[in-house]
């Protein structure tokens, strides 16, 4: 089953990098990644990390505070720029939840094993996307303690929500993809939360550990139902990840606005999530496989494959900007063609090119060889990425509203303080949920991981 | 504190009381109330206060408590009808109905001169203004400051109480202070006695001013106010040999040319004028002819921007085309010859054929601005044309003088008088009622500390604690026109007695009740002093002679006009007692407008010298190389009377959308010149602007003047307008924008060359509403001439696109409300944005969310500029945009809440309590007239604002988007009362046309917006929509709007060239 010594593309990248190490066993693939969590002292490093993104959580915690306590009008939004950072930093977020998704689902469908070593961080990255997205919804609403007013529930007012409103359909798509990637996330970690119970010295881990792994004895039928439930899970995530950003683009792709109204928004809406999305595993597998030593698990391979993966999803993205133009002038409508104007040259236009160069430019070096195996390169490339699919909802959303129709209606958009202490907040509680789970959980998947060694190969073949 | 459970402490109280009987009861309750349980009693009752009672370091909120409940006390004086008998209006129930309002008639002046009024009452308080349709200044409608005069009643900022040395006094220490300083004058025959007064046109208080001076014979009386119609008295004066007041009939007049004036949004007269133009403009079914409007203008102003044909030239420049144009026409002029050169000759030539052409049916109408000699040489041009007694008719002048002398005098004579007499000492006792002049005076003419302080006794009477207060011994707080009875004359001499409805909110003095204070009788209450001087007069020759001719002597003296039979005028008491009635109900006393002056002729040679005395401000200047500059009243805050007015203060300008300051406007090439630019901020209305110092003979602007560039402005022209950078006005328009009264001198009220301009370094961020002035194209605004649309190419393509819409359509059985807006009617005065405002209880926002693009106004007036020439446009397209009321609305299958829905009756209703505020709404729509709560808008804890809202309105919370709502409530109220009555069928009727009227539509004097019901093919509104130049906004979205526009026409002279 292993493809390890088979020579996969021209590369080659297969004889030199596999997807783990040479000379790992079943022993040390468990040691290794249970240790992370039970036997290594903590790093200092990962105090400091925690500490500092912790803080920012409480930055977010202030603000949600203040605003709950004020009105929205404390974030920049006007009329005609309705949203703004409340609505990019929503969909940025989601987009970036997108490639854990991907990953551990669609790639196990497809059966690429590379793509073990990576799933459970990618998946618990969606996770906790997919909490710092769920809060701006609720929170840029002029009364989020109303909010609950967009669920369909059974009411005294004998009201249903409107459910010709896409902002309806993302309050399903949204909680379903949160739902479905916890459930996802959490049944693939029963086993490892077993091995950690096993293997935990404290008491207090032990008994956590042991009511979270639910009783897994890891008995064959355990097994059985285990690998039915997963793909049953893989198979129900899958078709989110090409729903949820979909609808979140019917968001805009619904309303009438010119640079909103446009059929292709749903594939390019996808593509861009998943490019995000693997830029972020990107930024975080980096730094992680070095502090922690996991060059073994998460090899060059990984690291090429993703990149890979990013420049197509880029490619397509790009081609999503070329089509706005493109359709843009085609049709002929003089409210579209100005909208391209005005993205190009505009006031925002300086967003504009910055977004070109950071999207569709700068990861084309990712063609290269070369540069897909520096990870200093791939690093600050998964960056630009991911500032760039930023600066993508800012043009996608400020430029479409703040010039509109009736130019009597122009205006201009520009972000309060509060409105970078709630992004930065959400960045900081996003970072300190990371690191808790860096801390509690096992970062890679311990039981997958030995089902692509050699001799879970051999073993089998014996069997 | 004794820590006693509440429960056992409270019973073993009621244990006492019970325990005692009979007589001792009643004592020993007394007793009772001071034991100590008892004041534990009530302190734990009322914990809240007993914590301030306790808690030293609670002191400060103890006495913010202490304070608020002081202001609440002054508010116990709402009793809820006057005492005095007044009449309401149209309903007329024979018990009061609660919930129901009343209207009742009244007059609301500015610069003395009144515009008849019909107020809303609801339970006593008055909670909307609207025009009085039988009064002939407003026809129904009103202008932007009668609207906003209702904030005023209910600022916070007014003063209520009497002080004297900025210590609480009392009326009756005032009286006796009076008192002994009269005597004392009374001694020296009041020689050091002056009054100021802004103008007066009230005959009872020009008869009570007219009664003091006749015992203080010394004693003098001067009226100023920064915006005055000096210039049009001395021209009359010049031309006429007389002061007249000229009356213009733009119901009668095909042609007009305008030297200046803004007739259509400001001065006297003013709504009237607009109604008139308006309808003699107004093309339909069965009228196809307009008039046609030439205008000069030396700043761009709302006539300008309406005429057919306008020049922009520099204001030194008029004088000399006024000239030219009358050599033209052959009239007088005064022996002077026109200037050898001059330019715009053809465009002269074709204006002299074309007003020639309608002899006594056009009109040369000189701005108040404008020097006497344009005034005597439009006199002189009407004369010529044959429009005297057509189109221009003369009458004695409104303002009351007492003797023949001050009929002709100027109110900067008469302030230039005051100076010198409060410098040479002569002045012991200045009582100031109303008015700020120590804000407004010109600058030369100061009335700094310095001046002040040589006068011993300083009286000042106004409703705001000013500027003028401030430097005052005594400040008297001035009754509201809605809380004091007093009366006043319209343009045309129509008088109005002032009903109140309201007692005074705080201690409070009309000018009458201040008057008496200067007499025997100082408890007299204005009413009786308004209703004696009405009772008296009917001895004399009628309400007419009153201010006219008795009151008014004119310099030629001609024979003062036969009294009629007035009601008021004759018969015994209760033929008094009747009409009385009557005009109070009616809200004018019948048959005292003045009678036309005839025989008036132009003096051949009118005194150059005349003019000369006037400090040379008059003479025809060449035009030199150096800047100009013009001062104009504020279009919103006028003179600075309305700078604590918050709707006023946010109302956008209507010509540069720009809130809360002031500019001094250049064109786009003098900017260049000067090396001046704006530019759009980043937050959405906020705009940079540099800012220079503005010279003007010696004194110079105290803070930096922002710069705004004015397309249209002539070149090296700069205006200024006045009424802000006030210091005392209160919280809303202390500190905003700059004083141009500061550099504003006396001879050159207006308009002055020798302006010096020296960039400053410093931007200066404005706040404005639209920043895009420039319909790139689009088709938004859509206009025709005259000619075109009458050879049938005026019908707007409407392509019928409902076919492509996936739902079947609905049919709107019953109702189906609709809107026209006439674009070609518009003028951008913007009455309807503060009627909206006042009626919808819209909360204001501020400079700082007016700089974030939040403002709330549901009604914006969208403003384009005509053709491509970006330094001098063609004009301005004024386009009012309230909510649309789309049949297929984009806003409502977006929201996901379904707070807004479509009613049966086509209406695109808000529900606010069931918005959770997400915008949605607001993005999709393609018109962008909803208005989002972004923070806590409404004023919920200042108690008089709770007065003054419409009860009818719901007052929207945080959070919540709103917009305009056709005014449902209106609808409702109709509908509901045409269900009671019952038709012979036995069925409820139908509501009639015409009996809904939104607040914008009642307001607007040029009768551009109809509401009604589509339906009705018969309605006004499907007939206006059943014209050819009837197209929706934006019509390719397919959302079928239920507001449509009627294209705008022109009727351009074919002989003028158009400019590309």
């Amino acid at each position: 089953m292993s493809e390890v010594d088979k020579p996969q593309d021209s590369e080659g990248m297969h004889l030199t990098t596999p997807v783990i190490e040479p000379g790992h066993t079943f022993a040390s693939v468990t040691d290794k990644i249970s240790s992370l969590v039970l036997k290594r002292r903590t790093p200092l490093g990962w105090f400091i990390g925690f500490a500092i993104s912790f803080t920012l959580a409480q930055v977010m915690l202030l603000t949600i505070a203040y605003l709950v306590t004020t009105g929205i009008g404390i974030w920049g939004n006007n009329v005609p720029v309705g949203w703004a950072f409340d609505i990019i930093n929503f969909v940025w977020w989601i987009g970036i939840g997108h490639a854990g998704t991907l990953i551990s689902a669609i790639l196990l469908l497809l059966r690429q094993e590379w793509r073990t070593s990576i799933n459970r961080f990618a998946e618990a990255m969606t996770l906790f996307a997919v909490a710092c997205a769920g809060l701006y919804p609720l929170l840029h609403t002029g009364r989020p303690w109303l909010a609950y007013w967009l669920f369909p529930y059974p009411n005294t007012m004998g009201m249903w929500p409107q459910f010709r409103s896409p902002l309806m359909w993302d309050v399903f798509a949204v909680s379903t993809y949160a739902t479905v990637s916890a459930l996802f996330w959490y049944v693939g970690l029963v086993p490892d939360l077993a091995t950690l119970r096993d293997r935990a010295k404290s008491t207090g881990f032990r008994i956590l550990y042991g009511m979270l792994a639910l009783g897994w004895r890891g008995s064959a039928r355990h097994w059985h139902r285990y690998e039915t439930a997963y793909l049953l899970l893989a198979g129900l995530s899958t078709p989110l990840v090409l729903s949820v950003h979909t609808i979140v683009s019917f968001d805009f792709a619904v309303s009438q606005l010119p640079g909103w109204h446009a059929t292709i928004f749903p594939p390019y809406f996808v593509a861009g999530a998943v490019y995000a999305g693997f830029a972020m595993v990107l930024l975080l597998t980096i730094p992680l496989r070095k502090f922690y030593g996991l060059e073994g698990f998460i090899t060059m391979k990984h690291i090429s494959n993703m990149s890979k993966v990013m420049l197509a999803t880029g490619l397509i993205v790009f081609y999503g900007y070329i089509m706005e133009i493109f359709f843009g002038w085609y049709s002929a409508n003089e409210y579209e063609w100005f909208m391209i104007k005005n993205r190009m040259t505009g006031p925002y236009a300086l967003f504009y090119w910055l977004l070109i160069l950071c999207n569709g430019v700068i990861p084309q070096f990712l063609w290269f060889k070369r540069f897909r195996n520096n990870l200093a390169i791939v690093f600050i490339i998964a960056i630009i990425v991911s500032i760039g699919m930023w600066l993508e909802r800012f043009i996608i959303i400020v430029t479409s509203l703040h010039r509109d129709f009736l130019p009597s209606s122009w205006g201009m958009y520009a972000p309060t303080m509060w409105d970078w202490s709630m992004f930065i907040g959400t960045i900081g509680f996003f970072f300190a949920l990371v690191f808790l789970f860096i801390r509690f959980l096992p970062i890679i998947s311990i039981f997958e991981m030995r089902t692509i060694l050699p001799e879970a190969e051999v073993e089998e073949e014996a069997a | 504190m004794p820590s006693q459970d509440r429960h056992i402490n409270f019973a073993l109280m009621r244990d006492r009381i019970l325990a005692t009987q009979g007589k001792e009861y009643w004592r020993s309750l007394e007793e009772f109330a001071d034991t100590d349980e008892f004041h534990e009693f009530i302190e734990r009752e009322y914990p809240d206060n007993a914590e301030e009672w306790n808690d030293p370091v609670g002191r400060r909120t103890f006495l913010k408590i202490m304070g608020a409940s002081l202001a609440l006390a002054g508010l116990s004086g709402c009793v809820y009808q006057p005492p005095q008998s007044i009449v309401p209006y149209v309903r007329q129930p024979e018990e009061y109905v609660p919930g129901k309002p009343l209207y009742f008639a009244t007059a609301f002046t500015m610069g003395g001169v009144a515009t008849g009024l019909l107020a809303k009452s609801n339970e006593g308080r008055p909670t909307k203004i609207e025009g009085n349709p039988d009064h002939p200044t407003s026809l129904g409608a009103t202008d932007l400051f009668a609207q906003g005069s209702l904030l005023t009643l209910y600022d916070p900022d007014r003063s209520q109480t009497i002080t004297y040395r900025e210590e609480i006094s009392t009326w009756p220490a005032f009286v006796a202070e009076m008192r002994k300083n009269l005597d004392d004058q009374k001694a020296k025959q009041g020689a050091g006695l002056r009054f100021l007064t802004e103008t007066v046109t009230s005959p009872t208080l020009g008869n009570q001013l007219k009664a003091i001076l006749a015992e203080y014979p010394s004693a003098k009386w001067y009226q100023y106010e920064p915006v005055n119609r000096d210039n049009a008295r001395a021209g009359s004066v010049m031309a006429l040999g007389q002061s007249v007041n000229t009356v213009y009939r733009f119901d009668r007049a095909d042609r007009v040319l305008s030297l200046d004036a803004d007739f259509l949004s400001c001065g006297a007269g003013s709504v009237r004028y607009l109604r008139d133009f308006s309808t003699k403009r107004r093309v339909d079914h069965d009228k196809t002819t307009m008039n046609r409007l030439y205008m000069v203008e030396s700043t761009p102003t709302l006539t300008g921007a309406k005429a057919d044909h306008k020049l922009s030239l520099r204001p030194s420049e008029i004088e000399g085309f006024a000239l030219t144009v009358a050599t033209a026409l052959g009239a007088k002029t005064g022996g002077l010859a026109a200037p050898p050169k001059t330019q715009h000759t053809e465009w002269i030539a074709a204006v002299v054929r074309d007003l020639k052409a309608s002899r006594g049916k056009s009109i040369i109408i000189p701005g108040d601005e404008q020097s006497p000699a344009v005034h005597a040489l439009a006199h002189a041009m009407n004369e010529a044309l044959g429009n005297v007694d057509q189109t221009v008719l003369y009458t004695d002048p409104l303002e009351f003088s007492t003797t023949a002398a001050e009929a002709k005098k100027t109110q900067i004579e008469g302030l230039r008088e005051l100076v010198s007499d409060i410098d040479s000492g002569r002045v012991d006792l200045l009582v100031m009622l109303g008015g700020n002049p120590v804000y407004n005076a010109p600058a030369d003419l100061s009335l700094d500390k310095t001046r002040l302080d040589k006068i011993k006794l300083r009286v000042h009477l106004s409703m705001f604690k000013d500027e003028t207060s401030e430097l005052c011994h005594w400040h008297v707080p001035e009754s509201h026109y809605l809380e004091a009875w007093s009366d006043a004359r319209s343009y045309d001499g129509t008088v109005s007695i002032v009903q109140p409805l309201i007692e005074p909110l705080y201690n409070s003095k009309s000018s009458h009740e201040f008057l008496t204070g200067f007499s025997s009788q100082s408890e007299t209450k204005g009413y009786d002093v308004v209703r004696k001087f009405w009772q008296e007069l009917k001895m004399g020759a009628g309400g007419q002679a009153t201010g006219a001719s008795s009151a008014n002597p004119n310099a030629s003296g001609s024979p003062a006009p036969v009294a009629q039979s007035s009601p008021l005028t004759a018969g015994p008491a209760q033929d008094f007692e009747a009409s009385w009635r009557k005009a109070l109900h009616d809200g004018l006393v019948p048959n005292t407008a003045f009678q036309p002056k005839t025989g008036l002729s132009v003096t051949a040679e009118w005194g150059w010298e005349y003019i000369d005395k006037n400090e040379g401000a008059t003479d025809p200047k060449t035009p030199g190389n150096g800047f100009e500059i013009v001062f104009r009243a504020d279009p919103t805050i006028y003179d600075g009377r309305f700078a604590n007015n918050g709707w006023l203060q946010e109302l956008p300008k209507p010509l540069t959308k720009l809130t809360w300051d002031n500019a001094a406007l250049v064109s786009p090439n003098t900017a260049r010149k000067l090396g001046i630019t704006i530019e759009i901020g980043t937050h959405g209305g906020n705009v940079y602007a540099d800012t220079v110092t503005l010279k003007l003979q010696g004194h110079q602007t105290t803070r930096p003047v922002p710069v705004w560039i004015m397309p249209g402005q002539p070149d090296n022209v700069v205006t200024v307008h006045l009424g802000y950078g006030r210091t005392r006005a209160g919280h809303v328009g202390n500190d905003a924008g700059f004083n141009a009264y500061a550099i504003r001198p006396s001879n050159a009220l207006w308009f002055s060359t020798g302006l010096e301009i020296t960039k400053a370094v410093e931007r200066f961020e404005l706040a404005a509403t639209q920043l895009h002035f420039n319909m790139l194209n689009r088709d938004i605004v859509r206009e025709k001439t005259l000619v075109d649309y009458l050879d049938g190419h005026g019908a707007e393509h409407e392509e019928d696109l409902r076919q492509f819409s996936m739902y079947p359509e609905y049919e709107y059985k019953d109702y189906k409300w609709g809107m026209a807006i006439d674009i070609s009617s518009c003028v951008g005065c913007s009455a309807c944005v503060v009627a909206c405002q006042s009626e919808n209880n819209i909360p204001i926002v501020g400079k700082a969310q007016v700089q974030r693009s939040r403002e709330m106004q549901w009604l914006r007036i969208d403003g384009y500029f005509k053709g491509s020439n970006e330094n001098d446009p063609a004009g301005m397209y004024f386009m009012p945009v309230p909510c649309m009321h789309c049949e297929n609305a984009p806003c409502e299958p977006v929201c996901p809440v379904h707070a807004t829905v479509h009613s049966a009756e086509g209406l695109n209703d808000m529900v606010y309590n069931r918005c959770v505020g997400t915008r949605y709404c607001s993005n999709n729509c393609p018109y962008k007239v909803r208005r989002f709560n972004f923070f806590l808008y409404q004023d919920w804890n200042t108690p008089t604002y709770k007065l003054m809202r419409n009860p009818e309105v719901t007052v929207r919370s945080r959070g919540v988007m709103e917009k305009c709502t056709y005014c449902v409530q209106r609808i409702q109220s109709a509908k509901i009362e045409a269900e009671k009555d019952i038709q012979p069928d036995g069925k409820p009727r139908k509501v009639r046309d015409g009996e809904i009227v939104t607040a914008c539509q009642a307001v607007c004097p040029a009768e551009a917006i109809v509401f009604g019901n589509l339906n009705d093919p018969n309605s006004r509104v499907a007939r206006l929509k059943a014209q050819e130049r009837n197209y929706s906004l934006l019509e390719d979205l397919n959302t079928q709007p239920r507001t449509t526009y009627l294209a705008s026409l022109r009727n351009p002279n074919e002989e003028i060239k158009e400019r590309s």
